[in-house]
């Protein structure tokens, strides 16, 4: 029994951040239409800030540094290349951010080559035991950081002018705009939050039990995306929604990888997510939260 | 009266095309079979993505489909994998059909979602297909793949062998001159009913579909059956050109048909200009060939280091290339290399009849509000 609760904790903890990466994605599809297939080399980024500043100016600066980093990649992408699009349309945005992931990626790649660099993090590899439960103190924190971060974006979208501009810019862009919206403002606020929500994610997927920063990573911030679209392509609260299904299913089916091998074969965690979102799609074309399209004429 | 000209340049390019076995090296003919191989992907994903309006993810699923269906048919069966041993030119037919069969199937999803959101169904495919061929390892071969075998027809054999020595005016014929021939032949057919599929009644309803679903619908095009051929279409060439890698590389594995491959088929019809086949063809040719010529020609370019060690290997560095050209190509170039070719035959001409307008993925709905530069939604 402690083994199964240990497996569903686990799940609930990675699905958590799972969900910050797939509000990223959520933030950045409203605010600007785009579907930003370079999130996983942000993600990849802002690890990478921290893994080489932590030994020179010491690992809380260096997460600062990771944040901002990943913040100001995402603003100036979409300031010099989104924006200047010779043609802008949701589909030649998502092909534009293919070809910005494949340079990031292969940048990064390049840079930290088959090392696995350490984060540094000061909780290292301590556990935290709860009864007969283990589990580790990177995924407790984790999962209080993303609770802290969603309660923020909540307060922020309900609370706050420019958040509530930002629902506005998403709901209907041009109306906005006329009642005085700045829509550049709107979108590199976007940008940039999903750019530190990746970048906190990409901490605690590279901190322990994770062996450590390598390029890796950035795939299996992929795995975000089916949480994405599970959740609904437009909702925060369907991203956590959908990263907590992802988190769950992956840890059920890899914890209990060998009683299903014979059905799934191996290694069917990394599939489950597709598998469900798949079968998701089937049944719901917009998600479990999304909102339905609307077809004007 | 661009009509003519055109004939005449694609008749030339055959020519060449022909005659290019006589003087290539094996490394050039190696690396024009994966070129034509991926070309015939790209034009099927073009189909797709330019005419139809649908993005996809999934190409290299539907070539790995291909691929392993005609090593599993015309395969002997050994003591590690199955096979059918079926006449390889059934095999070639299955591979394409087999994939158009999985698109097919997997049209429930495909009719019904549109443009990017279709994108990120296909994504998962590409890890399904993975999965699967690494368990099935009866069939596959599991993680190291299996063999495959070499094309043949009664009589002759498109390798080394059967007839062991084939000279043509002075030339020796091996398995690759021999193959070049096959695959400029289904190169060939390939571009030809692409090009008839695009400009007749199916591309036109696909266009259609493309630019505006709604308005497709009050024309009489069945929006979602529209969607599902598009799918299946591109799917049956993805197929083929899964068979003819198999056959290029002698083996297939599971790696070989990775996410990277799909974003690279993409990258081959974006490139190209979206909705162009002579554009697809260009960008496969330019894709597929920067890594393999650098790798080749790596020792003589002084700012490539060797794989490995560190430094920038020739992998990285063409892959970094072509990232920073499709960034290049979609913030300056409108409509790819065909668009800027059809802009400059246009001003030389003095005429716009060439400038030909951009296809997109998920145009806006006619009638939506003119956008702004702020937001691409």
């Amino acid at each position: 029994m402690s083994y199964f609760l240990e497996q569903v904790l686990n799940g609930l903890s990675y699905g958590l951040v799972l969900s910050l990466i797939a509000a990223g994605f959520a933030i950045v599809f409203t605010s600007t239409g785009v579907l930003n297939f370079a999130h996983g080399s942000i993600v990849l980024l802002g690890a990478y800030l921290v893994a080489v500043l932590h030994d020179t100016i010491g690992f809380w600066p260096a997460v600062l540094v990771g944040l901002l980093g990943a913040a100001v990649v995402g603003v100036l992408i979409n300031m010099l290349l989104v924006r200047h699009l010779a043609d802008p349309n949701p589909g030649t945005a998502a092909i534009l951010m293919l070809g910005v992931d494949i340079v990031l990626l292969t940048e990064l790649t390049r840079r930290i080559g088959n090392q696995v660099l350490t984060l540094g993090a000061p909780w290292g590899a301590s556990v935290v035991r709860l009864g007969d439960v283990t589990l580790p103190t990177g995924r407790v924190l984790a999962a209080g950081v993303t609770v802290v971060a969603f309660a923020g974006l909540w307060y922020l979208f309900s609370r706050t002018d420019l958040g509530v501009g930002m629902r506005a810019a998403a709901a209907d862009g041009p109306t906005a705009s006329l009642m005085g919206i700045r829509l550049s403002r709107t979108a590199a606020t976007g940008w940039a939050l999903a750019g530190i929500l990746a970048a906190v994610a990409g901490i605690f997927l590279t901190s322990f039990p994770a062996p450590g920063v390598a390029p890796t990573v950035a795939l299996s911030a992929f795995a975000a995306i089916p949480a994405w679209v599970l959740g609904g392509f437009d909702s925060v609260p369907g991203a956590v929604v959908g990263g907590l299904l992802i988190g769950l299913t992956s840890a059920l089916v890899t914890g209990y990888e060998a009683e299903l091998e014979p059905f799934l074969g191996a290694g069917f965690g990394e599939v489950a997510p597709y598998v469900v979102m798949i079968v998701v799609l089937l049944v719901r074309p917009s998600g479990l939260m999304g909102s339905k399209e609307a077809v004007r004429v | 009266m661009f009509e003519l000209p055109k004939k005449l340049v694609g008749l030339v390019l055959l020519l060449v095309a022909l005659a290019l076995p006589f003087v290539l090296t094996d490394f050039w003919l190696q690396t024009g079979l994966f070129v034509m191989a991926t070309a015939v992907g790209a034009v099927g994903l073009t189909l797709l993505v330019g005419v139809a309006g649908q993005l996809s993810l999934g190409h290299a699923a539907f070539a790995a489909i291909g691929a392993y269906v005609y090593a599993f048919t015309t395969g002997e069966s050994t003591t590690t994998v199955e096979g059918l041993g079926l006449p390889p030119l059934l095999g070639l037919v299955l591979a394409a059909l087999v994939a158009a069969g999985v698109g097919a199937a997997f049209s429930p999803v495909a009719g019904r979602l549109r443009g990017i959101y279709l994108g990120l169904a296909t994504l998962g495919l590409v890890f399904v297909v993975r999965h699967l061929l690494v368990n099935l390892d009866d069939w596959t071969g599991g993680f190291v793949g299996r063999s495959v075998e070499p094309f043949a027809v009664p009589g002759f054999s498109f390798s080394n062998r059967d007839p062991d020595y084939l000279a043509i005016a002075g030339v020796e014929f091996e398995g690759l001159h021999r193959l070049w021939y096959l695959f400029v032949l289904v190169a060939v057919l390939a571009i030809w009913l692409a090009s008839n599929i695009r400009s007749g009644r199916t591309g036109r309803a696909w266009a259609n579909v493309r630019d505006s679903e709604t308005a497709a619908a009050a024309m009489g095009v069945g929006v979602a059956g529209a969607k599902r051929s598009a799918f299946v279409v591109s799917s049956a060439y993805a197929g083929m050109a899964g068979a003819m890698l198999a056959l290029a590389y002698g083996r297939v594995a599971p790696d070989v048909f990775s996410l990277t491959a799909s974003v690279d088929y993409l990258v081959m019809i974006v490139l190209g200009g979206l909705g162009s086949v002579a554009g697809a063809v260009v960008g496969a040719v330019f894709v597929t060939s920067l890594p393999l010529v650098l790798a080749q020609y790596s020792s003589a370019l002084p700012f490539l280091a060797a794989p490995g060690s560190g430094g920038l290997d020739p992998s990285t560095a063409s892959r970094i290339v072509y990232g920073l050209a499709i960034i290049a190509v979609l913030v300056f170039l409108r409509g790819g290399l065909a668009g800027a070719a059809g802009r400059l035959r246009g001003r030389l001409t003095g005429s716009r009849a060439g400038a030909a307008p951009t296809p997109a993925v998920d145009r806006p709905v006619a009638g939506d509000p003119p956008r702004s530069k702020e937001t691409t939604r």
